[in-house]
């Protein structure tokens, strides 16, 4: 997530914190290469030189300099300044006072319109309410048909008449099906165009007219470039615009243009795309992503991840177990299951504190490892599962043919399962840390 | 943490508001007066603007600074066209000899493939070649459904399998189906794909793979779609594509927005790979062969860009 600058800004913040006193010229110098940085993550360079010309202002009016530890004040200044140029607090989603709440999702094509519209749906199915999807694009070929298999697979319903071709009318029958079938939330996703011409604008506006959207959202994608501003600025030039949605934030996009969109407009991030899954849709937070830009962490997601699939009794449940070294190959298969819930293994790293992509540019977290123990766990039976001890030579070579991997695979995997036992037994037998902690 | 009054902000949003000129414009001002040091500066920012990046901008700006004949506006404007032109290099073009061959087309999710595909598809049925199209995105919803309509529109038959299935499976079966047609051109669709994705990358290596068994004698154009309005990421993503399965060329897609594209720019400077087409229009005849001197002549010229 904005990468690039993540790994530039880290490297200078690390260079200032390690410093006891800084001169004037270290601030320049560092204020130039944070200029440098965020150029290159496609930051409007307008806002670039602002932001920089901010920084300095902010650090010399505090005269950090004579301070103990300078170059944490000048990251202070820094996150709290970034923070403020991405919106300042977290935008929640608001709903109208008499439903149903019409929720307007704008943009060009390809930045993912479609799909967030389906993720939005899924994320309002979570949060209690009753959605209704509706497929305005009757241009593109077989657009409406996208909605409805993102629909189907988020199990909303999709309202997409058969020949329709006036989008604005569909909008509007939409609304009342609606309320109709007991709907609190209509989604409606509309045409993009390759520009924001003036027939889309019309149409857009037309649409917003006849809707009254409580929530008029223009979709971005983070990997644009210096243009994004202008785009942003004919879309509120022409909608009353409420917010942006941020799409394609699990690449190694910089985001610095959609940062750029959000000083322009004045519009805050509500949500970002942060990957494949109809899961992955997540509320904006302006201060944890300042954080996560300069390689802070953002245990805070992490834990709500965490907190989203793991059930308060589910932990228990296998803390009880860890305690007393019950544990089976069966919640082995639950536990491995739960924390791929939560998201891509690399994912889950880059959100905890000091891990830094830049430190470690090849790792990459083998998911079809994983997939290759599940399979190996699978294909035991619910005996072996709870007693690995019954695993035998000839157990081994079936479980290798089931899973398609060797006995070799089988034979690591038994003997780190072990390890495991007998490092959780140790927990177990004096208290929590009992023997790892002999000295205690 | 006491929020700063937002003033500056609301600031920093008037002076966005009057980048409004176009560069051309922008540039035609600047060389109103005779270069000085500011003068390199703000061309530099005029090219980052553009999306060539700060790099190779500043790379560009401090060739055109040290060139002695270029001292007069004309002269300037010569030398930067000179400078941008070398960067994009020889242009393109697709080896279709000898039959059946084949055009991989990859990029991001949302770049503009499967259109292009459509377009590319459109292009070489006028010139009288028989085409068939594998749909390889069995990932996205409804992409199949998508270049079936295209297919259909202009006339060219699709190879596809259930959504969900293996996209090298399809793209197995479209090429056999290629030399059993005794088709031109296969051109094969793929899911779009985030170039982070260790494991989709490696699918498509797959694919490559699976093409270079089933038509060996066939040559195989391997084409990186880059959206027009793509800032430095896609040289990113030109990187790890090209490392991937090595692209023999970049098209150019949704060149009819404000965008300049300056991005193709970076990536054909730095991977030394043509860009072959350019998409301007959503029309099905609105894709055509990229033509470096144009492109920057309509980058630097006065008017927009069309």
């Amino acid at each position: 997530m904005f990468e690039g600058l993540q790994a530039r800004l880290g490297e200078i913040v690390k260079r200032l914190t390690g410093r006891g006193a800084l001169s004037p010229e270290d601030v320049d110098a560092a204020l130039r290469e944070v200029r440098l940085a965020l150029l290159e993550a496609d930051v409007n360079f307008k806002v670039a030189r602002e932001f920089v010309e901010r920084v300095r202002q902010a650090a010399v009016g505090q005269e950090v300099w004579k301070h103990l530890s300078p170059g944490q004040q000048v990251v202070k200044i820094v996150h709290r300044e970034l923070t403020s140029l991405l919106g300042g607090a977290t935008r929640e989603l608001r709903f109208a006072p008499q439903p149903p709440t019409v929720v307007l999702l704008v943009g060009l094509h390809g930045v993912g319109k479609t799909t967030t519209a389906g993720k939005l749906a899924a994320l309002l199915r979570r949060r209690g309410r009753a959605p209704l999807l509706v497929a305005t694009d009757l241009r593109r070929p077989a657009a409406v048909r996208q909605l409805q298999v993102v629909g189907a697979a988020v199990r909303v319903p999709v309202f997409a008449p058969e020949g329709a071709t006036d989008p604005v009318a569909v909008a509007r029958r939409a609304v009342a099906q609606a309320v109709a079938d007991g709907h609190d939330v209509v989604v409606v996703d509309s045409a993009g165009r390759q520009h924001a011409d003036d027939a889309l604008m019309a149409e857009l506006a037309a649409m917003h007219e006849a809707l009254r959207p409580q929530e008029t959202l223009l979709v971005l994608d983070a990997m644009a470039g210096q243009d994004a501003v202008r785009m942003a600025e004919q879309f509120a030039a022409r909608l009353r615009l409420d917010g942006l949605i941020l799409t394609k934030l699990d690449g190694d996009a910089r985001g610095g243009a959609a940062l750029s969109a959000v000083a322009a407009t004045g519009l805050p991030i509500l949500f970002v795309g942060t990957g494949e899954r109809p899961e992955a849709l997540e509320t904006f937070h302006p201060d944890r992503m300042a954080s996560r830009i300069l390689g802070m962490g953002d245990v805070l997601t992490l834990i709500e991840r965490a907190e989203q699939t793991l059930s308060a009794e589910q932990a228990a449940e296998l803390e009880r177990k860890l305690r007393r070294a019950q544990f089976t190959f069966a919640d082995f298969l639950d536990q491995l299951r739960q924390v791929r819930q939560m998201g891509p293994i690399d994912q889950l790293l880059e959100m905890i504190p000091g891990f830094s992509r830049a430190k470690l540019p090849g790792l990459t977290v083998d998911e079809s490892q994983l997939r290759r123990i599940e399979a190996m766990i699978q294909s035991m039976t619910p005996q072996e599962r709870a007693q690995p001890q019954l695993i035998d030579g000839s157990r081994r070579r079936r479980i290798a043919a089931g899973s398609g991997t060797t006995v070799q695979d089988v034979n690591r995997l038994l003997k780190q399962f072990d390890q495991v036992r007998r490092l959780m037994r140790q927990f177990d037998d004096r208290g929590r840390m009992g023997r790892l902690f002999p000295g205690r | 943490m006491a929020t700063e009054p937002r003033g500056w902000l609301a600031r920093l949003r008037a002076s966005l508001a009057r980048t409004r000129e176009t560069f051309g414009e922008r540039l035609d001002a600047l060389l109103a007066a005779p270069p000085d040091e500011a003068f390199y500066d703000r061309l530099e920012e005029l090219l980052v603007t553009a999306d060539v990046g700060a790099a190779l901008s500043a790379a560009i700006v401090d060739a055109v600074r040290r060139d002695p004949r270029a001292r007069t506006p004309e002269a300037v404007r010569a030398a930067l066209a000179a400078r941008l032109r070398e960067a994009l290099g020889p242009p393109g073009t697709l080896r279709l000899d000898p039959p059946p061959a084949v055009v991989l087309v990859l990029g991001v999710n949302g770049s503009g493939k499967t259109t292009t595909i459509g377009k590319l598809a459109y292009r070489l049925r006028a010139e009288g070649r028989r085409v068939l199209l594998a749909a390889g995105d069995t990932f996205r919803a409804a992409a199949i459904e998508q270049l079936e309509l295209w297919g259909e529109r202009v006339g060219a038959p699709v190879v596809r399998h259930q959504a969900g299935a293996d996209p090298a499976a399809v793209v197995f079966d479209a090429a056999q189906a290629a030399a059993a047609r005794r088709a031109d051109a296969l051109i094969v669709d793929t899911a779009g794909r985030l170039h982070t994705k260790v494991n989709l990358m490696e699918e498509l290596k797959k694919i490559d793979r699976v093409i270079a068994r089933a038509l060996p004698q066939a040559p195989v154009e391997r084409l990186l779609v880059l959206d027009a309005s793509t800032g430095q990421n896609g040289l990113a993503q030109a990187r790890h594509f090209h490392g991937a399965v090595g692209l023999t060329g970049a098209v150019l897609a949704k060149l009819d927005g404000t965008a300049k594209g300056g991005i193709v720019v970076a990536v054909a400077h730095e991977l030394r790979i043509p860009i072959t087409f350019v998409g301007v229009g959503e029309r099905p005849d609105d894709l055509v062969p990229f033509d470096p001197d144009a492109f920057v002549e309509a980058l630097l010229a006065a008017p927009p860009l069309r």
